[in-house]
């Protein structure tokens, strides 16, 4: 493996060709801002609350951390008032969502963010895809799915697999950073889980 | 048809095509594009057929449907060939008229010819009317001359003798040289140059490569990609085989949205006819080249124009866009390096290499090179496709082209682009249309629509309608766009309302500032752009919206009311019993009055009100007046003029 060099916020940063600029931060222990990341699935690009700006040659632009690759002689910059107002304006979004969402929450107090800036949504996902990509890449379930696009889109999981599937696993639960998930989940055993027993009866 | 083997066979064959056709008998182009199909074309076809079998007239002459010339306004449009007479807004019971006049007697039906509006001067031909005068039609000039279903019509006209050039007398590297010279940038949006596309791909180490056409055109308004896909899909097919051989690719792929359903019959049926041609498959004109054509069908989605999820979508996956920062001519589809032109930039392929990249670089500005096709639409006399050197002015092709607008109106604005583009004042009208001189006006070359506005347009509107359109197609993937769409379409829909807060506008622009900046692919890095152009040349607008809740446009609903004038209204009761609502009160000479409470701003009533009194105002931003006085309301003018 070729050893790449390059800058993160004035301190020099070694890494390996095929890294993203996150992995490389996080090995130098630089802290950027994710929601959609986790180290077991494939770079997703989806919250782009990991935007950073990186300077090539002169030229500056912003890109997600978490896709860009490593490259020689860059310079990155984690923090600026651009890509600070752009994450507060993410998080202020996606907390017409998830109000309380402890990570939204936290990140909210860091940049400023107003949890009100924005009319509020009845759905509190903020399509972060953990579930759905972990059931895919890890679990190798495909139990839960996204639905429908654009403003109208939503996880859902398929009834088949799920009441088969999900009982015994779970893995996805503790990934969701609104509980979002555990909702969806309650409702597609309430509304399609076959019924063998009276436990459902008496927990509901 | 046996296969043509080499490229003399092609030119032979040629000539049998041409030698079985006399050039001096009758032929009858009928437009059989979408837009003359819904005025009438396939009766008219129809009738034509019926009426030269009636008269024995068959063996002489000859009859066809073939792809869109452009004018659409006009449709149906039928040309004679070879004095190209042309006819428009033809229905089926002209046609034994112009059998008799025109087919047996050589005379002309001026009353179905053209007739320019500012000077009534009759056009017979097609080349002396005002809307194709100023154009320069390289690349649709064949769609009229053409049976879009027949591949000896396009042989005739010289087709495929590009391919035969490339691949008798060029190298592939002469051919990527010649469209790098070309400097032919990307019809489909962006304007990256194609020939450096190419090359990449070319260069890239992994042998098998991709070339793909990208036919998904979703602009609305838009529909220059469909009339040459319907039109003349060959010209297509052509150019698409020759970059293959250009980039060294054996395998392309025409990714058609599902909407074009006579366009995947078209393409198909062409791929069929190269294949049995021996212009597409194995040994293409015994060069040794071998390439292979798929079809694929969209599912409806405007983000599957964007190349890379296009070619998701092109694998079998929900189409959306991929975060990588890769390039896909590098690792597109399947990861393989694909060359992705949009329909028009393919079209061009054959012309620059049969007439030369110094040929092609002749025509345009110094950045803009060629013609450019746009759909010239909304509030325009002359809607249709239009076709322009590169370079012509905004005012050019709406006025001296589109005719200006119609019903004496005022020019407002004109929305180039597709809605990532932009609006475009009155006082740009000078601006060169060219990819660098649009982007510089805040709006965009895409893939060339052109929706011209008047003063009865909204710009805030006019913003909200293309957010919507946008919130409706993203993806949902990425929170810039999704979420950021949603709030911008909230907040524009509340200030067309009435329900404009001060900190809008502010808003809006660090929302569009999110989107433009952070966004994972150009749906939404584009997704601002209507609003950004319209708040930099429109910003009064939205501040008369939002402060004093009037819309100087009278467009905006729920800021205008219908106000009958009293000393204008003469009692004629036509608004009275049109109206839907049942809002208006009044009787024989008497001024009529609007109930503000069950007025729907529909609108009828200021449609109908005769234009003579035209006593039927919209107001906005200021109190309706109040009602005129029930002893006041009895008409008297009227008898007094009569005295007189």
């Amino acid at each position: 493996m070729s050893d790449i060099q390059f800058e993160i916020d004035g301190q020099k940063v070694k890494a390996s060709k095929g890294m993203t600029l996150l992995d490389a931060a996080k090995e130098a222990g630089i802290y950027i801002p994710t929601l959609c990341h986790h180290e077991k699935l494939e770079p997703f690009g989806g919250c782009r609350v990991c935007i950073v700006e990186v300077e090539d040659r002169g030229w500056t632009k912003l890109v997600v951390s978490c896709v860009y690759p490593v490259q020689n002689d860059i310079i990155v910059r984690t923090r600026s008032e651009k890509i600070d107002r752009i994450r507060k304006t993410i998080i202020e979004l996606l907390m017409a969502h998830a109000p309380d969402a402890p990570a939204l929450v936290k990140l909210a107090k860091e940049y400023g963010a107003d949890r009100d800036r924005y009319e509020r949504d009845a759905s509190f996902c903020i399509h972060c895809g953990l579930c759905v990509r972990y059931c895919h890449e890890v679990a190798k379930k495909d139990a839960i799915g996204f639905v429908d696009r654009g403003i109208n889109k939503e996880i859902s999981f398929i009834p088949e697999i799920a009441a088969k599937e999900c009982p015994s696993c779970k893995e996805c639960f503790p990934l969701c950073p609104t509980s979002y998930l555990q909702a969806a989940y309650v409702l597609v055993d309430g509304l399609s889980f076959p019924k063998s027993s009276s436990k459902h009866v008496a927990e509901g | 048809m046996a296969r043509v083997n080499t490229p003399e066979e092609l030119n032979t064959f040629r000539q049998e095509i041409l030698s079985k056709r006399d050039p001096n008998n009758p032929v009858v182009s009928i437009c059989a594009g979408a837009g003359c199909v819904a005025s009438g074309a396939d009766e008219v076809i129809k009738a034509f057929e019926e009426e030269i079998e009636k008269q024995g007239l068959g063996a002489k002459v000859d009859t066809k449907g073939t792809g869109c010339p452009g004018f659409c306004e006009q449709g149906p449009i039928v040309v004679i060939y070879p004095e190209e007479i042309c006819y428009i807004q033809v229905k089926a019971e002209d046609v034994p008229e112009i059998i008799e006049k025109t087919i047996l007697n050589n005379e002309v039906v001026e009353r179905l010819c053209f007739k320019n509006p500012g000077t009534g001067e009759v056009a017979i031909h097609e080349s002396d009317i005002s809307f194709y005068k100023a154009q320069q039609r390289t690349v649709l000039c064949n769609n009229i001359k053409i049976d879009s279903k027949s591949i000896d019509d396009y042989i005739a006209l010289g087709g495929y003798s590009a391919l035969a050039k490339a691949l008798g007398e060029m190298s592939d590297v002469d051919v990527l040289e010649e469209v790098k010279k070309s400097n032919l940038r990307g019809r489909g949006g962006a304007g990256f140059p194609a020939g450096r596309k190419w090359e990449g791909s070319r260069n890239a180490p992994e042998p098998i490569k991709y070339v793909i056409v990208n036919a998904d055109e979703g602009d609305p308004g838009a529909f220059m990609d469909r009339a040459l896909l319907e039109g003349n899909p060959h010209s297509i097919l052509e150019g698409l085989i020759i970059g293959g051989y250009a980039i060294a690719s054996h395998e392309g792929y025409f990714y058609v949205r599902q909407e074009y359903p006579l366009a995947v019959i078209n393409i198909n049926l062409a791929i069929k006819q190269a294949q049995e041609y021996g212009l597409l498959g194995e040994n293409i004109l015994g060069s040794g080249f071998d390439f292979k054509v798929y079809v694929h069908q969209g599912a409806g989605a405007f983000v599957c124009g964007e190349s890379t999820a296009l070619m998701t979508s092109l694998e079998g996956r929900a189409g959306e866009p991929r975060p990588k920062y890769t390039r896909s001519n590098i690792k597109g589809l399947w990861n393989r390096p694909s060359v992705l032109n949009n329909v028009e930039t393919w079209a061009n392929v054959p012309l620059i290499v049969n007439k030369g990249a110094d040929w092609f670089t002749s025509i345009g500005t110094e950045s803009s090179k060629g013609t450019k096709i746009f759909s010239l639409v909304g509030k325009i006399n002359n809607t249709g496709l239009v076709e322009v050197p590169m370079g012509t002015t905004l005012h050019d092709i709406i006025y001296n082209i589109g005719g200006g607008i119609p019903d004496g109106k005022k020019f407002k604005a004109v929305q180039t682009g597709g809605p990532s583009g932009g609006c475009i004042p009155e006082d740009l009208l000078n601006l060169e249309v060219g990819f660098d001189e649009l982007t510089k006006a805040g709006s965009m070359m895409g893939s060339g629509g052109m929706i011209v506005l008047d003063e009865d347009t909204c710009m805030v509107d006019v913003a909200r309608y293309f957010i919507e359109f946008l919130t409706d197609e993203s993806c949902g993937k990425c929170v810039p766009c999704r979420e950021g769409l949603r709030q911008m379409h909230r907040i524009l829909t509340n200030i067309t309302k009435g329900k404009g807060k001060q900190g809008d506008i502010e808003t809006l622009e660090e929302l569009a500032e999110t989107a433009v900046e952070a966004s994972l692919c150009a749906l939404g890095k584009g997704a601002a752009a209507p609003l950004l152009s319209t708040l930099k040349y429109f910003r009064d607008e939205y501040e008369a919206h939002i402060n004093e809740k009037r819309c100087p446009a009278l467009a905006c609903k729920e800021l205008i009311s219908f106000y009958i004038d009293p000393d204008k209204c003469q009692g004629c009761g036509m608004c009275r019993k049109q109206c839907p609502a049942d809002a208006i009160d009044g009787d024989k000479k008497l001024i009529h009055i609007i109930d503000q409470d069950k007025c729907t701003k529909c609108g009828t009533c200021f449609e109908v009100c005769p234009s003579k009194f035209s006593s039927v105002t919209k107001l906005s931003g200021v109190p309706v007046p109040e009602a005129i006085a029930e002893d006041k309301r009895t008409i008297v003018k009227k008898a007094k003029a009569k005295g007189k």
